[in-house]
């Protein structure tokens, strides 16, 4: 069986009496794009540094690709692109890439061409001779990138990969990891687009106040459906409609959730039955970031911490 | 440590010097010292023997100036040394392209050591092809060569290694312009503890010449000038300094009349290891 890309029990980071991370219990396996998500100051750049081991734990404990945290073998496997990227500008795109797979270690014999595999992966391959100090935040990303997925690690962390990108390079960046997956990498996704973590991940685990809050798989979290009908004269009892579920009214939608998508011509019956006026039926699914606002709203206190 | 990613490093820290073309600046105001230089002894030396000087009195008076550009030299030498060193660490730090290098499996310790080797390899080159260059000059215009000029040079780029390992250490904890800082006022601090001290000596004078001795064991760069000092000395001066006022002479900043002990050469050696090391320890210790 092969080992977790990563694992961690109870991982906590303290700076003085602040807690940066209270105790992340989180496991990614080996070959999934596993979305970390989380307010800005919950800990998740803290957690991704205790995974490279460029911060040390002060409690709890982890593992990554089957080795310690921070370990050296481990990250011979581990492709990283920082929050924060910034390469040597007198550097050029081709000998930044030259030097990480250098500091790799990946065999002399193959980096010329796999080098020159992911300036094409991210489409800077035209400005692969050019200083990075002239190149644009985007460029530098998608720099930042092709360093990340140098030698196809077993495990590629993304910290905020499209945050200098416009929709095109957003759009680039979720074929790479789809394409990073494809190939066998687990890539760990740090990001604020929840749009674009719902559209790659295949699992999720949402932080707040450095814990796990919400994780599981994205169609077991958004699994329940809703429904938002625009409806006009109804009578303020709504009572009756109180056995389809649970009834909130949203700038003039009535909105039922969860609502089996089945039963939906039935409860517009009945509403049209108290003598309301159907304008509208939007049948819909939950999406990552209502779960998000929901999970992170109403978890004042951290919640049970889940694997 | 894996030599290999030392060397790395080092590769990289001397690329960065070339491509930021520090090293060019650097070569292109030694060559305009020079010239000034051989041009300002020329001019010396043909005034003094228009006024009748003798050969004899004309090489002391030249190998004092010598030692005197030996002096500015050095302390460019070390400003030099601490500026360059002083971001080494530091700045990648505080730009954050350390992170993704660290994230690979590179140690810290490595980084260090590599940084360190790249810098001491420049600055050593340099103080070679400058203190050369300045040296000919010299003895082309005057025909005064000094003793030991080798070994003269050989002590300028010690003294620069100190402060450089000096910088580099203070920058793995310290925000780059604060390690730079520092190491220049230490550096000023030495010599001029080193003055005073032999001062102290001549007049009797023991705590302070007590004190000069601890500096120089605490930051051996002023104990390495007199290497310097020593290599360009010329015979003559030495054998003045057997006779009368020898005592007084051995007070002047820009005197030896003995190489720099042995043990002191040890010391001077684990020293820059000694701090190269502390430096490597605090530097795995800080959070990034």
């Amino acid at each position: 069986m092969t080992d977790p890309a990563i694992e961690t029990h109870g991982l906590r980071r303290c700076y003085g009496p602040t807690v940066a991370l209270d105790a992340l219990d989180l496991r990614v396996e080996a070959g999934e794009v596993f979305g970390f998500l989380g307010p800005n100051g919950a800990g998740k750049t803290t957690a991704v540094k205790l995974l490279l081991g460029l911060v040390r734990r002060t409690g709890g404990d982890g593992r990554v690709l089957g080795r310690p945290l921070g370990d050296r073998d481990a990250r011979r496997r581990i492709g990283y692109l920082p929050e924060l990227f910034r390469y040597q500008p007198w550097l050029t795109a081709w000998e930044v890439l030259e030097l990480h797979a250098s500091l790799a270690g990946l065999p002399s014999g193959g980096r010329h061409a796999e080098i020159d595999r992911v300036l094409e992966l991210v489409g800077i391959a035209s400005r692969a001779g050019d200083r990075t100090g002239g190149f644009s935040k985007g460029m530098q990303q998608r720099l930042g990138l092709a360093a990340a997925l140098l030698g196809e690690p077993a495990l590629v962390i993304l910290d905020e990969p499209t945050s200098a990108l416009d929709p095109v390079g957003r759009e680039d960046v979720r074929a790479i990891i789809r394409h990073a997956r494809e190939r066998g990498s687990a890539v760990l996704l740090n990001s604020h687009l929840l749009g674009e973590v719902e559209r790659v991940c295949d699992r999720v685990a949402i932080v707040q106040r450095g814990r796990v809050v919400a994780a599981g798989a994205l169609d077991d979290l958004l699994g329940e459906s809703e429904v938002r009908i625009r409806v006009t004269g109804l009578p303020s009892d709504l009572a009756v409609l109180g056995a389809f579920g649970p009834i909130v009214e949203d700038d003039g939608w009535l909105v039922v959730r969860p609502l089996d998508p089945e039963r939906i011509p039935e409860l517009v019956a009945a509403i049209v039955g108290l003598g309301g006026r159907v304008h509208a039926v939007d049948p819909a699914r939950r999406s990552l970031e209502n779960l998000f606002l929901e999970v992170v709203r109403d978890a004042p206190s951290p919640g049970e911490p889940a694997a | 440590m894996s030599p290999r990613l030392v060397l790395v490093v080092a590769g990289l820290t001397v690329r960065e010097i070339v491509r930021r073309r520090i090293l060019w600046v650097l070569l292109a105001l030694a060559v305009a010292s020079v010239v000034l230089v051989g041009w300002g002894v020329d001019r010396l030396v043909t005034l003094a023997r228009g006024q009748g000087s003798s050969e004899v009195e004309i090489r002391i008076g030249v190998s004092q100036v010598l030692i005197m550009i030996a002096f500015m030299f050095s302390f460019v030498l070390a400003m030099s040394a601490a500026f360059l060193a002083a971001p080494a660490i530091a700045s990648d730090v505080e730009s954050g392209t350390v992170h993704a290098m660290l994230a690979r499996p590179l140690q810290r310790a490595e980084l260090v050591a590599g940084r360190w080797l790249g810098l001491t390899a420049v600055i050593a080159g340099y103080t070679l092809v400058a203190g050369l260059l300045a040296i000919g000059a010299v003895g082309f215009v005057s025909g005064y060569i000094p003793p030991s000029p080798l070994v003269a040079i050989v002590f300028l780029a010690f003294q620069a290694i100190t402060v450089l390992t000096l910088a580099l250490a203070l920058g793995t904890r310290l925000p780059s312009i604060a390690a730079g800082a520092i190491t220049v006022v230490l550096f000023g601090l030495g010599w001029f503890a080193g003055v005073l001290g032999n001062v102290a000596v001549v007049f009797n004078a023991a705590p302070l010449a007590g004190l000069g001795q601890a500096t120089r064991v605490l930051l051996p760069t002023d104990g390495l000038w007199r290497g310097v000092i020593y290599g360009l000395e010329p015979p003559l001066i030495l054998l003045a300094s057997v006779g009368r006022g020898a005592e007084a002479l051995r007070a002047n900043p820009f005197f030896a009349d003995a190489p720099p002990p042995g043990a002191f050469i040890a010391w001077s050696g684990a020293w820059t290891i000694l701090v190269l090391l502390g430096g490597i320890a605090a530097f795995r210790r800080r959070e990034l």
